[in-house]
């Protein structure tokens, strides 16, 4: 067997040198490098996805809760006020917030000031409180006379204040005693009290101070190279004109160095100095001091005396021991604010006197779009998603069926057949906006070709405004996913053994009796399978129904396919494009639900799978 | 009425089936082996030709009626006012139909009272006469049909020739949904060139993109309809993504395939699977909210200007999008290389990662371009995430971190916006087409490598 030039003692010899044995080493690092990547691979995408989720869950999660402030509204029987309250003119209810409501809240937040000026109150409360507490008296007259007992919902800037969007109020001190004192003017206090006793808020000035001097100093000294460079080229130009502007230049540049200097060495002894009084500005933090059943917003922050202002009446002066007063700091300066100090306080005290009353959002899932974030919610679009899905799967499912039987059972080998299965093929990667295109057209407005109108939008025939209804969108998710149910269909048509098929013949069946007796129902549930999966992929499709329009303003929840509607993935777009923050929360809420309803359509496939399907 | 004629054809379907069958069953004269055909067959072919007929009749008369009201209605607008045209032309029509209907009209004149008058009887006469004819026809199929019945009659084989004709019918869809696309794009593409004096090189490669900019005057200049800005901002993220996806997704289809167990593989696949089940819209909300916020403040922090629409943040998601894509199809032509091939590779002293790289991949190769091909495809025609995460503003741009904009925002910012859809509609479907040519290329492209260097075998 051995070959006589091949000399065993040296192959064994090379297979254990050293040599070998370093690249037996590279070659398993080799080994091991390849397996790291694809970990990382998947790692990379399990990441993505955990991410994804993630952020969506905060944001949902987010808007679990809404928050209501409970009031008691007096509701007079005067003969105005019942007139405005159920004359049924939306205008007038919605004016109702000038009314009653907006004297139960002002009663709620004991404010003593003008009528007029009680908007930032009011603001608190959400738009159309008015008009639901309207809608509620409208129903029962009988609660005109005696004072209403009305839980109302807060403004979305209260919402995301709740949510913490603003940074809440945190503790800025409670130590010792402090002594109050009426100062010059009225309303201003002055406060002595312990050296140690705003440590919290005096810290977070000092690097406030800090912060502000370290960026002055750097713009300074820009501002600085950049007069050492116009003062260069002072020197080397010789032109009048030139020289004329470039020293004006030149002294504008050491202006603003010697102001920004003067910022920066002020800053910057302010956060050293330990015995500094802080004036606070309006990008500063807020500190109030809560005593005496009143507020005191503090304008000077010194060591041991500063003034501020009262905010709510004090009910006295003078000492005030330890314990019984506390300080708060909003970190969030007032100007970075959608709630004024103003607000927060108000807030603050609702809260101490327990009015604040937070319900599970229901809104969001129960409600229908509306222009106002707090109110809301996806339940109009999730019912145009069910009948967008209905008129789909009514359309595509006995579509798709009868096209696979024809192909996988009948077609002959020609020309016609190849040429149907490769537009098939095609179809199937065409992007799904060029299907909203085909829908515009073909569907809505009409083809014209050479300036000849062919035809007009096919649904005109049936409907007179088919824009944004779930038919027409139904229609064109049935198109885009009917080469999808023609594939899985096909599949598992073709899995069904021939000898099925042969007995049934043999039997004296038709080809149609073998296909439709025998065959279809043993393909089912892969055919029900594929068809799900195509569904769960038109539910999330959005770029063909914006296309057609079901992306529009729709309030009303669509009683059936030929009503205007939203669906979830279009509603999804809209929120994302609106700038009020709550719908943040919201749009994450829809996306949750949608994705819901994604997994239970996925997991209903895989279960008929594992229990239908049969292996031949 | 139309509801109750619709309904109206459904029973006299069902009738005439029962009658035939019941004609069929007195033919056969006590001996149903007489007969041809058994009789349900003869009540299922009359039931097809009634329902054939009738439904048939009634979409012809219908469609066809609706584009007479239509061009009635037009006509009549022409000629009381031949002022109005446009878009205040077509608020005529549909206040005059909303009027007529009972709908909300945005005003209400005397040419609207008039219109909806004339609307109202050209409506009537279609109602009328859809119904009238459909019916008819229905009822004369039924009778043909029924006066069929007879020992001889071959209902069997008739109706399942009527019935294998609905099956074809079925399948011509594709071809006719294909067919549908390309109509309804050409008109408006062939109308756009027009309109431009059949430039169509400026379209092609010209650089400035600004096809409204006329739009008060009403001309379309050919020097503002460049699509390159768009065509690299496309590549661009298409770039991108392919970047992310192709890696990942064929470093995890090799490692879920040749090196995974069986427990990393049931847990790997499902996700991976979760990730291609997410809608698009979503990924875009992913990328507007979270990722393109992520990258601005990375680039702050390194003192790079990033912007938030870069082509950065929605390209890295769609790559994130496609990864599943790209690794389902490399796992399955992995799959699809013998494992002779791989015993060989074994047997001669390879490690497994040296018989992927040097046997496995390469057998694999003609499907792995395939399906990265398919991936571009999916990337070039990918819109919700780019209409979510970047800007409409077409720069001329290399930069992945400025602002750019893509085919597939444009088409759906030209639909969407507030200009009139005549002259929005021309450069939007002229990208719809440009996009739907490209998407079939790739494909074409991605099967014919798979065709021609696919080896085979058996």
């Amino acid at each position: 067997m051995a070959d006589a030039s091949i000399n065993m003692a040296d192959l064994s010899a090379k297979h254990t040198s050293p040599e070998t044995g370093r690249r037996t080493k590279a070659r398993h690092r080799a080994e091991k490098r390849l397996k790291a990547y694809g970990i990382l691979a998947i790692a990379l995408a399990a990441g993505a996805l955990i991410t994804l989720m993630y952020t969506i869950a905060v944001k949902a999660i987010s808007v679990t809760n809404e928050h209501y402030i409970s009031l008691e509204v007096p509701l007079e029987a005067s003969k105005r006020q019942m007139k405005l309250l159920t004359d049924g003119n939306p205008k007038t209810v919605a004016n109702f917030e000038r009314g009653p409501l907006r004297d139960a809240i002002m009663d709620a937040a004991r404010y003593e000031g003008s009528k007029r000026k009680a908007k930032p109150l009011t603001e608190l409360l959400a738009t159309y409180e008015g008009y639901t507490l309207g809608e509620i008296v409208e129903q029962n007259q009988d609660l005109f006379g005696s004072s209403y007992h009305f839980e109302a919902l807060m403004s979305d800037h209260v919402q995301l204040y709740y949510k913490g969007q603003f940074g809440r109020p945190i503790e800025a001190g409670t130590d010792g005693s402090m002594t109050i004192t009426p100062g010059e003017t009225e309303g201003e206090v002055v406060v002595d009290h312990q050296t140690n006793a705003f440590m919290a808020a005096r810290a977070a000035l000092r690097d406030d101070r800090a912060l502000e001097g370290r960026n002055a100093r750097r713009s300074a000294n820009d501002q600085a190279r950049a007069a050492e460079e116009t003062q260069a080229k002072l020197a080397a130009t010789t032109d009048a004109a030139e020289r004329e502007r470039l020293t004006a230049a030149l002294a504008q540049f050491e202006t603003r160095r010697d102001e920004l200097i003067a910022i920066a060495d002020g800053a910057l002894t302010e956060a050293t100095d330990t015995g500094n009084v802080f004036t606070l500005r309006e990008d500063d933090p807020s500190v109030f001091i809560r005593a005496e059943k009143g507020w005191i917003k503090v304008t000077e922050l010194g060591p041991e005396t500063s003034r501020g202002v009262v905010v709510d009446p004090l009910a006295a002066t003078g000492e005030v021991t330890a314990g019984q007063w506390k300080a708060l700091m909003m970190v969030t300066p007032e100007a970075e604010r959608q709630l004024n100090d103003r607000q927060v306080l108000w807030l603050e005290n609702f809260e101490r006197e327990d009015r604040l009353v937070t319900h599970f959002n229901w809104r969001a899932l129960l409600g229908t779009d509306s222009a106002e974030a707090e109110y809301a919610g996806i339940w109009g679009a999730l019912v145009g998603s069910f009948w967008t899905m209905m008129v789909t799967f009514m359309l595509v499912f006995p579509l798709g069926v009868m096209a696979s039987i024809y192909l996988e059972e009948f077609a002959p080998k020609n020309r016609l057949t190849n040429f149907i299965e490769v537009n098939i093929n095609n179809l199937a990667a065409v992007p799904s906006i060029v299907f909203g295109l085909l829908g515009l057209t073909i569907l809505l407005s009409g083809v014209s070709l050479f300036g000849i109108d062919l035809f007009d939008g096919l649904l005109k025939a049936f409907l007179d405004d088919p824009r944004s209804t779930p038919l027409a969108g139904g229609v064109v998710l049935a198109l885009m996913s009917l080469p999808t149910i023609i594939i899985a269909a096909r599949a598992s048509i073709k899995a069904v053994p021939p000898s099925i098929r042969d007995a049934a013949l043999g039997l004296g069946a038709s080809r149609l009796q073998t296909s439709m007796h025998h065959v279809l129902p043993l393909a089912m549930p892969g055919i029900l399978t594929g068809s799900i999966i195509a569904m769960a992929q038109a539910l999330g499709e959005t770029a063909p129904l914006i296309i057609i329009g079901m992306n529009s303003f729709i309030q009303d929840v669509p009683g059936d396919p030929l009503e205007k509607a939203n669906v979830l993935p279009s509603l999804i777009y809209l929120w994302n494009n609106n700038s009020e923050r709550l719908f943040d929360g919201k749009t994450a809420v829809a996306i949750a639900v949608l994705l819901l309803f994604l997994i239970l359509m996925n997991a209903l496939a895989v279960v008929l799978r594992k229990r239908f399907e049969r292996r031949w | 009425m139309l509801p109750l004629t619709v309904l109206g054809i459904a029973i006299l379907a069902l009738a005439s089936f029962v009658v035939a069958r019941s004609r069929a069953v007195i033919a056969a004269d006590g001996s149903l082996a007489s007969l041809h055909s058994r009789p349900s067959y003869h009540g299922l072919f009359a039931l097809l030709c009634v329902f054939i007929a009738g439904y048939g009749v009634y979409l012809v008369v219908n469609t066809i009626g609706s584009s007479y009201v239509g061009s009635t209605l037009r006509s009549a607008l022409a000629e009381i006012d031949p002022t109005l045209t446009g878009l205040k032309a077509e608020t005529a029509l549909s206040d005059a139909r909303a009027i007529a209907t009972g709908g909300v009209a945005s005003a209400q004149d005397a040419l609207r009272e008039r219109l909806a008058e004339i609307f109202t009887s050209a409506n009537t006469n279609r109602i009328w006469a859809t119904s009238i004819i459909s019916l008819l026809a229905a009822l004369g199929a039924a009778a043909w049909a029924i006066g069929k019945v007879s020992p001889k009659f071959r209902a069997r084989n008739k109706a399942e020739n009527i019935l294998r004709g609905a099956l074809l019918t079925a399948a011509l869809v594709a071809i006719i949904t294909t067919f549908a696309i390309f109509l309804s794009l050409i008109g408006e593409t062939l109308n756009f060139f027009s309109k431009i004096d059949w430039q169509v090189h400026k379209f092609l490669f010209g650089l400035t993109w600004s096809p409204l900019s006329g739009v008060h005057t009403g001309e379309l200049s050919a020097d503002k309809v460049g699509a390159v800005p768009l065509f690299l901002g496309t590549a661009m993220i298409t770039l991108i993504a392919m970047a992310v996806a192709i890696p990942i997704g064929l470093f995890a289809a090799i490692y879920l395939s040749e090196f995974a167990s069986p427990r990393v593989r049931a847990t790997a696949k499902p996700m991976l699977e979760i990730l291609a089940g997410v809608p698009t819209v979503v990924y875009g909300f992913f990328a507007a909210t979270t990722v393109a916020p992520f990258m601005v403040g990375i680039g702050d922090s390194i003192g790079v200007g990033v912007e938030a629409e870069s082509a950065l943040a929605a390209g890295v998601v769609m790559g994130i999008m496609i990864i599943p894509f790209i690794s389902s199809l490399s796992d399955d032509v992995i799959n699809a290389v013998p494992q002779t091939l791989r015993d060989g590779s074994y047997g001669l002293g390879a490690t497994k990662a040296e018989t992927v790289t040097k046997v496995v991949l390469p057998a694999a190769l003609p499907g792995i371009v395939s399906a990265a091909l398919l991936g571009v495809s999916r990337a070039v025609g990918e819109t919700m995430i780019v209409v979510m995460a970047v800007g409409q503003s077409a720069n001329l741009t290399f930069n992945p971190l400025d602002k750019v904009t893509t085919v597939t925002v444009q088409i759906t910012m030209l639909i969407l916006g507030d200009t009139e859809a005549d002259t929005a509609a021309g450069p939007a479907y002229t990208l719809g087409f440009a996009l739907f040519v490209a998407t079939l290329a790739l494909n074409v492209m991605a099967l014919r490598v798979v065709r021609k260097y696919r080896l085979k075998y058996d």
